[in-house]
């Protein structure tokens, strides 16, 4: 399993490099112009002056070569630097947005926490809402229980999460008024009252994202259970005396999870991605906000950079699903 | 072989049902029979007939609902099964009740290891801690005939061939050294020399054991080869039952007679044809009022489609549910 784990991730390195060409050209190609927003009473000269100092009088080779080495050296050494208190990076030229003028790793740094909290919370929360329903909707097939949790998750999988999110802000912020309708980014927990604020804020779009995610697991886990409940080692299981609880807690369980675990993990890198549409609704300043932001403001080291920070994430969690699926599996050895 | 005595397990008036879409479909019909100790009954049938569900439907294994088990007693060492609780019944299974399945492939669990399965119903049946489950699945493998038990403990189901598989599972069910041993068409899925290996193995094993075993197949030489006695299903009932000599040397249900005559001859002049029994067996959507077996049976008259045939003795030990004597060729009394 090691020596497997090493080699997909050496094959991740070329694979990334491709990713971030492709990007870096795509983007390229896109129309737009990073001086566009700026007032029309700078006179065009003025305009083409700072086209260029932002680098882009470059030929594109140079300045993918000039991205790779800021992000895939300078970032690391800063980031070194900032831990330890050396001073590797020798003042090396960063990556830098052209909307902030401000190193685009500090900004997700910033935004990070939030989209964290918010959309990781509610993975985690939907997840483990899902894998029970799931295990109870397949082991009670039929059941008004089953037939509840299958309603339940057509809705929230079909329904857009832009759509519950402003049912949410209508019902609970602007009529009942128990929660607030926008994420407040610079409240700081400092004592139980402002706790109890911070789960208030979160309760909404906790709750629309967890929605989503738990009935798309909890699907998966149905159909994967009832997938094996039906297999004649169930039977044998149940022939050795075994509980009901062993036999579908233990014996069926493990099997079932095998294919949501890939499920899951596959779905970790989207956390950070952050949830556009619904960082959006409820105004939370996340990484999803700040893409949507970027994109709009044509800050092209940022897309980049948030991208392929994607991209790494999707190439890592991916390998983690295999490896997970090799533990989980005994027919699956890579060695 | 043991004759007289208290059978381990008796059955009366056994029904068993399964509710579908389409309505009820009657599997099991009034079947009654007995099982002395460390007898070995064979129970033959085609496809459909009921065997399976019938050996399902003593120890409560059958999926409620469709299945509901609606009448008769199974008593076993003179306890109804048919009215104990659930929690008396997983007791009883695995421990006093062993059962081997007809698929290996796909009757072990294939994220768990050998040694795990098989320690399974130790720890729980025997309340063994896991060393002394692990010295006794040890012990159980060697038995079955498993070179280098102690290390294949550790190994996985994918690990083992079919062969070998069957013969862990016939390991798993002997664990708690049963009374009695059902095993459902457990050679049907192996190739034949495997099977004649398994036969050897359960042959044997009943020797040192002592238990009784069902075994259920529609491998009428198989059951030629092993079994002390032999009960003959169609239709969800029982037609005939015989000791197995009497049973090859004197058939009586047209049946019986005909599963016999599909046998192919090894030696002597080639048949022209395969012989068959034509027609299909009857889906069971109604309780039977008539001879289940009249629409492909040779000598049916009158009374076959009016009444359904009882079992009544033919011989020792020997009885048929028939209204046509073979002997005389003609209907018999009464």
């Amino acid at each position: 399993m090691f020596t497997y784990t090493l080699r997909r991730l050496l094959l991740a390195i070329p694979t990334l490099l491709f990713i971030s060409l492709i990007i870096f050209l795509l983007l390229d190609l896109a129309p737009g112009d990073p001086t566009a927003n700026l007032p029309l009473t700078i006179p065009p000269e003025v305009k083409a002056k700072i086209r260029e100092s932002l680098g882009l009088g470059q030929p594109i080779h140079i300045r993918y070569l000039l991205w790779l080495k800021q992000f895939l050296i300078a970032e690391p050494l800063h980031v070194m630097d900032y831990m330890f208190g050396t001073d590797w990076a020798m003042g090396m030229q960063r990556v830098i947005s052209w909307q902030t003028r401000s190193p685009v790793a500090d900004i997700i740094a910033q935004r990070m926490p939030q989209t964290l909290w918010v959309v990781g919370l509610s993975y985690v929360i939907g997840t483990l809402i899902a894998l029970p329903i799931g295990i109870i909707s397949a082991y009670r097939q039929y059941s008004w229980f089953d037939q509840i949790g299958t309603f339940v998750s057509m809705i929230g999988y079909s329904v857009p999460t832009f759509f519950t999110g402003v049912l949410l802000i209508v019902i609970f912020a602007v009529n009942l008024g128990w929660f607030p309708s926008i994420y407040d980014t610079t409240h700081v927990v400092t004592d139980w009252d402002s706790f109890l604020f911070q789960v208030r804020q979160m309760v909404m779009p906790v709750f629309v994202l967890a929605l989503y995610n738990a009935a798309q697991i909890s699907r998966y886990m149905r159909a994967s259970m009832l997938d094996n409940l039906g297999q004649d080692y169930v039977r044998t299981a149940r022939a050795k005396g075994m509980s009901e609880k062993v036999v579908v807690l233990i014996h069926v369980l493990r099997n079932s999870m095998i294919p949501v675990v890939t499920v899951i993990a596959l779905g970790v890198p989207t956390i950070f991605g952050g949830a556009i549409i619904t960082e959006q609704v409820f105004k939370v300043n996340g990484l999803g906000q700040l893409l949507i932001t970027s994109i709009y403001a044509n800050d092209i080291p940022m897309v980049q950079t948030l991208t392929f920070i994607f991209a790494v994430l999707i190439v890592l969690f991916n390998l983690v699903a295999d490896i997970l699926y090799g533990i989980l599996d005994p027919r699956i050895r890579y060695d | 072989m043991p004759d007289g005595g208290m059978p381990v397990l008796d059955v009366k008036d056994l029904k068993t049902v399964f509710l579908t879409r389409s309505g009820e479909v009657h599997a099991v019909n009034s079947v009654s029979f007995d099982l002395k100790a460390g007898e070995l009954l064979g129970v033959v049938g085609e496809s459909g007939s009921g065997k399976s569900v019938t050996m399902m439907s003593l120890i409560g294994l059958l999926p409620s609902p469709p299945a509901e088990v609606r009448d008769g007693s199974v008593l076993f060492n003179g306890e109804d099964l048919l009215a104990v609780k659930e929690e008396r019944l997983r007791e009883l299974r695995g421990a006093r009740i062993g059962f081997v399945f007809q698929d290996p492939m796909t009757s072990l669990n294939p994220v768990f290891t050998v040694g795990y399965q098989i320690m399974e119903p130790l720890r729980k049946h025997m309340g063994l801690n896991r060393a002394e489950a692990r010295v006794r699945a040890c012990e159980l493998l060697e038995l079955v005939g498993i070179p280098d038990a102690k290390r294949r403990l550790g190994d996985y189901p994918h690990q083992f061939s079919g062969g070998m598989r069957q013969r862990v599972m016939i390991a798993i069910a002997l664990a708690c050294d049963p009374d009695v041993l059902i095993a459902d068409e457990p050679t049907t899925a192996l190739d034949v020399t495997i099977q004649a290996q398994i036969l050897e193995l359960m042959k044997e094993l009943r020797q040192r054991l002592g238990m009784a075993v069902i075994w259920i197949t529609h491998d009428l030489g198989v059951i030629a080869g092993i079994a002390d006695r032999v009960i003959v299903m169609y239709g969800g009932q029982i037609v005939e039952q015989a000791p197995v000599k009497e049973l090859f040397a004197n058939p009586q249900h047209p049946y019986t007679r005909a599963l016999l005559k599909t046998i192919p001859h090894i030696t002597g002049a080639r048949d022209e044809k395969l012989s068959v029994i034509e027609g299909q067996p009857p889906i069971l959507a109604d309780p039977p009022v008539a001879c289940a077996f009249r629409a492909r049976c040779l000598h049916r008259f009158d009374r076959c489609d009016r009444e359904n045939p009882k079992r009544r003795g033919v011989g020792p030990s020997h009885d048929a549910a028939c209204f046509w004597d073979p002997a005389t060729g003609t209907p018999r009394n009464a």
